[in-house]
């Protein structure tokens, strides 16, 4: 018989165990429980997450000590000296938003207990997330970090970000093989995106180059030339990270986080894709893969077909296209999260729009309040076993030429924390 | 349908809930009163851990007469909240407000002579 807690108690032939409330002090394996049922299920799939984040505020100080500047150093620790000040962050109305008012407690987060040593917090957390969803490989961005292209100072950004390259490249990439990163250029100055790229692109774990593109900086100006020739030559993609911008005078019309969120994403990749594409980008680089990041699907074939629409008429305004604007976004990869699926009919004809089986890259986002795990590919209907491996994992893979392992990496835990 | 004994009524306080795994079937408890409300722990959205979440009341638009809005209230419903996403559900009926097809599947559940029983499938 059960005792009052039931916990692991029998019942005749049955087995009770009592199971946890979910807080924001939660450990990750627990809140993920589920999701290491479903990753049993998918265990000879190779999955790999192209889009999850680090929370680099939980470990700010050690960030902060890495900038360059001895001036913006010690600004950063006088900050810190105020309770509650993420020191010299632009945090804007949103950020705390995002767990609904502890309705989700994990993206309030990390407050979970990690006992390991000689291993990066950090990394211990993402270990827990990348076995509990069965993800073998996870590339991981920062979170606040991204909104730092709406930064009043281009000097804060360029020590911040040169701090953050160095703290992912040296204390958090060397602990794990399976968590790769890209290098963070501070886009406000093409010169210090060139820098970053020399010193960070070829260190261990560094899969390629991102812009956290929630800025209003036109992509194609010629400044940033020489830097997409560069990457090209490396051969490594470059990721365009969007994220929202609430201060945003059309934005600022929006009252509730809900559409602000729904919109904000979609409007910076949209802006950043039509200027990369009319402007014959993909023309001038064409070894260059783009990736597109964090805005869901359903946007893009709204933006091919607008764009080819407007193209028919005004190919004037656009003379380095050789094709239709649809043609190059095909050729451009997109991850999947936040997916759109309360249209099964939409989201396959969007899948079939954007060449999925060969351009889409299956992506988390978590620890973040929309993440998807990998079940939200792998139980889509519409889609060949051949198609959900692909986005699941392979088409990362060729992007990013990363080796296959001949067998899973990720290790599900059978019973959350407890193993 | 077999029935599962949980545990004494006293393990079950008024106004909260308990979550328990039966062989692998997970189930929400939720009390209110004289009355028991059980819930299959899977969300339909994603299948997160739906009833391991926060209980929170609905949140409801204060209109006025001429439908001007008067700010946000908490309503007197209880929402079963996943934490993972923050889908919610009717505690008395398992029923999202906003999409039909979205419901929690209810697991009998009853009181006798002081103790919780489960009604499980199998």
């Amino acid at each position: 018989m059960p005792d009052a807690s039931g916990r692991g108690a029998k019942n005749g032939t049955r087995k009770l165990r009592d199971l946890p409330k979910l807080d924001r002090l939660s450990d990750t394996r627990d809140v993920l429980a589920h999701a290491a049922k479903d990753a049993r299920r998918l265990k000879d799939y190779i999955i790999i997450d192209v889009d999850a984040h680090v929370t680099e505020l939980a470990f700010w100080a050690e960030i902060n000590e890495l900038i360059d500047s001895d001036v913006y150093r010690h600004i950063a620790h006088e900050m810190r000296q105020r309770p509650g000040t993420p020191a010299l962050m632009n945090l804007q109305t949103g950020l705390t938003y995002q767990g609904l008012a502890g309705r989700i407690p994990h993206d309030d987060g990390p407050r979970e207990t990690v006992t390991e040593k000689g291993v990066h917090p950090q990394v211990v957390i993402t270990r827990r997330a990348m076995d509990s969803m069965g993800i073998d490989y996870m590339v991981v961005f920062p979170t606040p970090m991204l909104q730092l292209g709406m930064h009043p100072q281009p000097d804060v950004e360029i020590e911040l970000s040169h701090a953050y390259n160095r703290w992912m490249t040296e204390k958090i990439l060397p602990q794990d093989k399976r968590m790769k990163a890209l290098v963070y250029l501070p886009f406000c100055d093409a010169g210090e995106c060139e820098r970053a790229v020399k010193e960070f692109g070829n260190k261990p774990g560094v899969i390629g180059f991102t812009v956290c593109s929630t800025r209003y900086k036109p992509v194609h100006h010629n400044s940033y030339m020489r830097l997409y020739s560069m990457i090209q030559e490396m051969g490594k993609p470059l990721a365009f990270h969007a994220g929202y911008h609430w201060g945003d005078p059309a934005m600022m019309q929006i009252n509730r986080f809900i559409g602000m969120h729904a919109l904000s994403f979609v409007q910076f990749n949209m802006l950043h894709v039509t200027n990369w594409v009319l402007n014959g980008m993909p023309e001038r680089f064409p070894k260059l893969n783009t990736m597109w990041v964090e805005s869901g699907l359903a946007w893009v074939t709204f933006l091919m077909q607008r764009l080819d629409s407007e193209y028919l008429m005004r190919s004037s305004e656009a003379p380095l296209l050789k094709r239709l604007p649809s043609d190059y976004i095909r050729d451009m990869y997109f991850t999947t999260q936040p997916l759109e699926t309360s249209n099964l009919k939409l989201t396959e004809a969007t899948f079939d729009a954007v060449n999925a089986n060969t351009q889409l890259l299956y992506s988390s986002d978590w620890p973040h309040w929309d993440f998807n795990p990998p079940n939200s590919i792998a139980d889509l209907p519409f889609l060949s076993e051949q198609s959900k491996r692909n986005i699941l994992g392979l088409n990362a893979a060729r992007l990013f030429k990363m080796e296959v392992p001949k067998k899973k990496l990720a290790q599900p835990p059978m019973n959350g924390a407890a193993g | 349908m077999s029935e599962i004994q949980i545990g004494d009524l006293k393990a079950f306080p008024d106004g909260d809930y308990r979550i328990v795994d039966v062989d692998g079937l997970e189930v929400g408890i939720f009390r209110r009163g004289k009355d028991f409300y059980a819930y299959e722990n899977r969300c339909p959205h994603y299948g997160g851990p739906v009833c391991q979440g926060k209980i929170l009341n609905r949140v409801e638009e204060n209109l006025g007469p001429d439908k001007a809005s008067r700010g946000l209230r908490f309503a007197a419903e209880e929402h079963i909240i996943c934490p993972w996403h923050g889908v919610e559900f009717d505690l008395k009926t398992g029923r999202n407000r906003g999409f039909a097809r979205y419901r929690l599947r209810p697991i009998p559940v009853k009181v006798r002579s002081g103790t919780v029983y489960l009604d499980i499938p199998g």
